[in-house]
């Protein structure tokens, strides 16, 4: 045996998908093949990941003094690291030191993700160990109404983009005198620039299970359905695994840790629309039809799923009740500023060095974010915008990067937080190409059933075109104008409504990419490995 | 109509499968994933199948069959690669490996006339960080340069 410290060594190497894309499973199979060749004595853990993304897959080895981490690791540096000593946390080239302290991750304020990374995403002993559970015990001791003001007070809003306050659409779900009612977790993350959902699915489950029974009982819910996107096949399978290990353990099903309360959980995969993420496109398919807009009222609380009375909320909202529930509400509520409680989980992505996940209070800037969490561009070269709240929000140039991220202080500056998707651009960027992409999209998705996003959009293609063609180019501006403030304020649902942000942030902004008045850069894109062109244009 | 080398049928297929989901609330999109999992894809044959089965109109099952991207009426090829070209991936040069995808005589949409490759697009993967990325027969690769995905197309990756 090479490592004389420890009987065995245990090593975390994490199963999220996100690490498994740059070889996480290779990395376990080369440190399984050592243990199993008898060189080395050690066990694997597949955790899920710490969210410091440009560090997968990143290899954590538990020491006396806490675990050290080692990243990037590929397959091949791995007979190397473990020649290297690295069960006993010896020094090497990936070594990175011990993972709690690594600046990144310390002076974050995981709140949702405190236990994403740490743990076995599967053990119920490592879930109860980190302070799993405590919130549902907490919550089935009080009264519905006792957890219904609870998480209103505790000021905890949609965290799927909207902003609504969990706690009201409780209590109105709670109201209704129907005997069937549903919880309904929004698990379709189908924005680009987001994935925190992903990896709550993957890395802690049990938190999303016992959030949405914390809401079964508040509302007095039977049936719960977690509506997860075909494109997270690796959440579904954690999610169905978890689901049937939490029925085993009587978390599911009837008597719930020995209460009154009966709550069984159904996973359902959808099938690749984009619009399945709007509420009510959602509760369509999940009854099995097209997933087309349902206009509102009534709203689903009162009218949801099957017609019944419903609480939806997203995966970040539902797996953060329970820790509310475990600290109290005022713990929560303390974190924040203004309207925006508690924390939000930021997704850095795109053309960003350091990408990942940083859960923190309400007010950080989005400067800090994107310089100091994210460390600039990937490519190098300057950042030109930032796209926040997902492909629906707007393009913000670098002058407006010192705006505190809070919903009430973007929505004034005529952008959204949303779910706190960042996606980085660097100056390479065109941004006529990607106002005509936001249309494009809205086209190639929108649900069809009002038109001014399903012809609207297909008119922006067309009078972008125009524009940046330079035909009649002020009567085109004008026309565009007027569509995205048709859409605006004549789209059923966000898809519609939403999709001017971008497009007019986008002109408002860096109006010379439309007019003709900014030379495209004449860059090599990042990876590309093509016959370079030499010259100019 | 009958599958290569046996004697199910697509209606045998379709009405196993609906037994097994009949106790689902709203189960045409469950039935439609295990139906495509088994035959590779909804064969029109099979719509007043479902329709009979779940009692339903011809016309709502292609409705629904039609509206969801996932849902194939014709097969795909043994491999499909996918492409993401949300703005995550477009950040780091997502259409360049559409247009290699493309030079390769793959366009997007499309299966090689030997059956062995279909190349789509998807929007958003989840894997926002380590872009561009690709999936391909449902395992997911970051970091994907025009090199690496001539690999994934060429079967040749192993990591």
């Amino acid at each position: 045996m090479n490592n004389p410290s420890h009987a065995t060594a245990t090593v975390y190497v994490p199963r999220d998908s996100a690490a498994r894309s740059v070889g996480a499973d290779e990395v376990a199979q080369a440190l399984q093949h050592a243990a199993g060749a008898g060189d080395f004595a050690l066990d694997v853990v597949r955790n899920g990941s710490r969210g410091m993304l440009w560090l997968e897959p990143l290899v954590e080895v538990v020491t006396p003094q806490g675990r050290v981490g080692y990243g990037p690791v590929t397959s091949e540096d791995v007979e190397g690291l473990l020649a290297a000593g690295m069960l006993d946390g010896a020094d090497h080239p990936l070594r990175l030191g011990l993972v709690d302290e690594l600046p990144w991750l310390a002076r974050q304020n995981r709140v949702t993700f405190a236990r994403v990374g740490v743990t076995d995403p599967l053990s119920t002993e490592d879930y109860e160990a980190h302070g799993g559970l405590a919130g549902l015990r907490a919550a089935l001791e009080l009264a519905p109404a006792d957890v219904v003001a609870e998480v209103t007070a505790s000021g905890l809003r949609g965290r799927g983009g909207a902003g609504f306050p969990a706690g009201i659409k409780w209590k109105t779900v709670l109201d209704c005198a129907d005997e069937l009612k549903f919880v309904c977790c929004n698990a379709d993350e189908g924005d680009s620039g987001t994935f925190a959902d992903r990896m709550v699915m993957e890395g802690d489950p049990f938190m999303l299970i016992e959030g949405m029974t914390i809401a079964a009982h508040a509302v007095g819910a039977s049936e719960g359905y977690l509506y997860i996107r075909s494109e997270y096949p690796d959440a579904v399978a954690t999610m169905r695994r978890a689901i049937g290990i939490a029925r085993e353990h009587g978390w599911l099903g009837r008597n719930i840790l020995g209460s009154a309360l009966d709550f069984d959980l159904h996973v359902r995969v959808g099938a690749g629309a984009y619009i399945c993420g709007e509420e009510t496109s959602m509760l369509e398919s999940l009854e099995g039809k097209r997933g087309m807009v349902r206009a509102k009222p009534p709203i689903p609380a009162i009218e949801g799923l099957f017609g019944k009375p419903t609480v939806v909320n997203n995966v970040l909202t539902l797996a953060t009740v329970p820790v509310v529930m475990a600290e109290g509400a005022t713990a929560y509520e303390q974190l924040g500023v203004e309207r925006s409680r508690g924390t939000q989980v930021f997704q850095l992505g795109g053309n960003i060095a350091h990408g990942g996940i940083v859960e923190t209070a309400f007010g950080i800037t989005l400067r800090e974010l994107i310089e100091e969490y994210g460390g600039g561009t990937h490519s190098g070269r300057p950042v030109r915008t930032a796209q926040v709240g997902g492909p629906l929000g707007a393009y913000l140039p670098e002058s407006m990067f010192d705006l505190p991220m809070d919903y009430e202080a973007f929505a004034a500056a005529g952008a959204m937080v949303g779910h706190g998707g960042v996606v980085v651009f660097d100056d390479s960027v065109d941004m006529a190409a990607q106002a005509r992409f936001a249309m494009e999209f809205c086209a190639e998705e929108s649900c069809g059933k009002c038109t001014p996003c399903r012809v609207g959009a297909v008119r922006g293609v067309e009078v972008i075109d125009k524009i940046v063609a330079g035909t009649h180019r002020d009567e085109n501006l004008a026309l565009l104008e007027d569509l995205c403030d048709l859409m605006t304020e004549g789209s059923l649902c966000a898809m519609g409504g939403l999709t001017p942000l971008p497009v007019r942030s986008a002109l408002t902004h860096f109006p010379d990419d439309f007019l003709g008045g900014r030379r495209l850069l004449d860059i090599q894109p990042v990876q590309a490995t093509g016959p370079r062109t030499e010259g100019t244009a | 109509m009958t599958t290569s080398g046996s004697d199910v049928t697509v209606e045998s297929v379709v009405r196993r499968v609906v037994a097994r989901h009949r106790g689902e609330r709203g189960a045409l999109l469950p039935v439609l994933h295990a139906v495509q999992a088994e035959l590779g894809h909804v064969p029109q044959e099979a719509v007043p199948v479902l329709a009979e089965e779940l009692n339903l109109s011809r016309a709502d099952v292609h409705g629904v069959v039609t509206f969801y991207h996932d849902f194939r009426r014709e097969p795909a090829g043994r491999t499909t690669v996918r492409i993401c070209r949300a703005e995550a991936c477009q950040a780091l040069g997502a259409d360049q490996l559409v247009s290699y995808a493309r030079q390769s005589g793959l366009p997007l949409g499309e299966t090689t006339a030997d059956g062995s490759v279909t190349v789509e697009q998807v929007f958003c993967l989840g894997n926002c960080a380590l872009g561009p990325s690709v999936e391909a027969n449902g395992r997911l690769y970051g970091r994907v340069g025009p090199d690496k995905l001539g690999s994934i197309l060429n079967g040749t990756v192993s990591s």
